[in-house]
């Protein structure tokens, strides 16, 4: 259960580049829910993520995730309830380290990392499985370094980390936007099939609104920092890229034209 | 200028080329591991000798007095750690600041002497250059149990957070890794370690010296990058943890060997500091310049010509 109440954050306060990032943000989402989440450059989509994730801290509003108020708390203390996946496939991933290590820093993650073994053998085995799920041929290179990967392979690999421990809310940043058509679709295949596995609760940034009507229970279009439309249920599952175009004119006042929008049709 | 002259001196370059390579492990907890440019080295390389020298001149035992002297390097580690961290001074800055910080508080560790001389025929040094065999064979017994500890702690759950803070911040983040922590631990660790060498070093020559780690940065850089260089001629392929640290300490050894040479050359000793970087500058540049010409321009344009 995610419970993002009027978020505000404003970058470069009292300064030429002074930026209202989110103005005002609301989402409630509910346990199992996976939220799509579209708008144009600069609308907050991205800014809403971080402010989940505790990048830094909001200027206003809270964040509330299973009934825990946390929005006092920093990245590092909230990681324990989240799961993310980035944008750049280099940024989920420590490039020189091995497979198997990503996988247990990740398995690790909200507990107290003491001076027992950094990577077990037990958990290798297991590892070994769930890479195995992935199909990816991954499962037998679990001591090769995360850096040989393709960026398919290691934002495949960073979303099984995000959900190695199943996670109260998992955040994908434009995940995909990096990858190559065929890549992008294995690697939200492999998106869709963890969160029904596991039933978790994810919002999941996109700029291509076929993904984004595909995909999920429950869509919203950002403007400006805040939510301009918010649809779940049999709306949604009905809704198609003409309906998203016109509905974004009609709340924002203002045409659709972003490329990358108009051009994933 | 004869070859045996050379010869003889050859272990006593061993010797303080291991001395050396365990300075050098420590560095290359910062700057491999971490990724963190830590000159506060040269500092707390220098307070590892006094503090080793004046607590066996009160007639503590050289095992306790390392012990102690490892501490007080942990210390300044840990002061470095929290320049960056809680007041956000850049790396290569607050290291700094931390050394030259060390400069005084060396000297007050030594009386206000910039000098203080340790006789091995009054005490028990546990390195000597009077008994050069016995110090190679404690040396590297220590440099072998240090490697087993650093291969241990490094493959835990900690050690692994730290290996992950320095290979990305972001992604340690948000795996829940406390990254400053992680930083200050590291930092400390390694001028410990540093620290500890520097109370060997002050035990082989018999004397610590507020200047003796004037540089010491370079030599452990020198011995990171030329055990690097070597590690990958030889063992590219199966490189390990455990090879990569042991080539610091075969870094550190050659690196004696070659300033051995050099002073076997009749160089005057005055120029040693820019050998030193000559050196470093030389092993830091033939990888570049050997990738460089196999991509290069002039060849693409070439081979363009006749393909």
């Amino acid at each position: 259960m995610l419970s993002a109440n009027k978020l505000r954050k404003t970058f470069n306060p009292g300064t030429i580049n002074e930026k209202v990032a989110l103005n005002g943000a609301t989402l409630y989402l509910e346990d199992g829910e996976f939220c799509t989440v579209i708008g144009g450059n600069g609308a907050g989509k991205s800014t809403f993520l971080n402010a989940v994730a505790g990048v830094w801290p909001v200027d206003a509003g809270t964040i509330s995730i299973d009934g825990v108020d946390v929005t006092g708390l920093p990245e590092h203390k909230r990681a324990k309830y989240l799961g993310r996946v980035f944008q750049d496939p280099m940024t989920g991933t420590a490039a020189n380290m091995q497979i198997d290590e990503n996988m247990a820093l990740a398995a690790r993650r909200g507990k107290f990392r003491g001076l027992s073994w950094g990577v077990t053998k037990d958990e290798r085995e297991k590892y070994h499985e769930m890479l195995k799920e992935l199909d990816l041929g991954l499962e037998d290179r679990l001591t090769a370094k995360v850096g040989l990967l393709s960026g398919g392979q290691r934002q495949a690999l960073t979303l099984l980390m995000a959900t190695i421990q199943k996670p109260k809310v998992l955040l994908l940043d434009e995940h995909t936007a990096a990858l190559d058509p065929k890549t992008a679709s294995k690697v939200l295949e492999i998106t869709d099939m963890l969160i029904k596995e596991h039933g978790l609760t994810a919002m999941m940034v996109t700029h291509n609104m076929r993904d984004a009507i595909t995909y999920g229970n429950r869509l919203i279009m950002m403007n400006e920092g805040k939510v301009i439309l918010n649809i779940s249920g049999e709306e949604k599952k009905n809704l198609t890229i003409e309906d998203l175009l016109h509905k974004f004119e009609e709340v924002s006042g203002t045409e659709f034209t972003n490329d990358t929008e108009i051009l994933s049709k | 200028m004869n070859i045996s002259s050379l010869l003889s001196a050859l272990p006593g370059d061993v010797a303080q080329g291991i001395i050396w390579g365990i300075m050098a492990l420590g560095v290359f907890i910062t700057f491999r591991l971490l990724n963190f440019a830590d000159l506060s080295v040269d500092g707390s390389f220098a307070t590892g000798g006094a503090v080793t020298v004046i607590l066996m001149l009160t007639g503590m035992n050289s095992g306790t007095a390392l012990l102690i002297a490892f501490l007080a390097g942990v210390l300044a580690g840990f002061v470095t750690g929290i320049l960056h961290t809680v007041f956000g001074i850049p790396d290569i800055l607050a290291g700094i600041l931390t050394q030259i910080a060390l400069y005084s508080i060396n000297l007050n560790i030594m009386g206000g002497k910039a000098n203080t001389a340790i006789s091995v025929d009054k005490y028990n040094l546990l390195v000597s250059l009077r008994y050069i065999p016995k110090a190679i064979l404690v040396a590297l017994v220590i440099a072998v149990a240090l490697m087993a500890i650093m291969y241990w702690y490094f493959g835990t759950e900690m050690g692994s957070s730290i290996r992950a803070t320095g290979a990305n911040p972001a992604m340690s983040k948000a795996q829940g890794i406390n990254i400053n922590a992680m930083k200050v631990i590291a930092l400390a660790l390694s001028n410990g370690i540093v620290a500890l060498s520097g109370g060997l070093l002050a035990q082989y020559q018999g004397f610590a010296d507020v200047n003796m780690g004037r540089g010491a940065i370079v030599i452990g850089l020198a011995a990171l990058i030329i055990g690097d260089v070597i590690c990958n001629a030889l063992f590219s392929k199966i490189s390990n943890f455990i090879l990569t640290m042991s080539f610091v300490i075969v870094g550190g050894i050659l690196y004696y060997i070659i300033i051995g040479i050099v002073l076997w050359l009749k160089m005057p000793t005055n120029n040693l500091k820019l050998f030193t970087a000559i050196i470093v500058a030389i092993f830091l540049a033939v990888p570049y310049i050997k990738n460089q010409m196999n991509s290069s321009f002039r060849k693409a344009a070439k081979r363009g010509g006749r393909g």
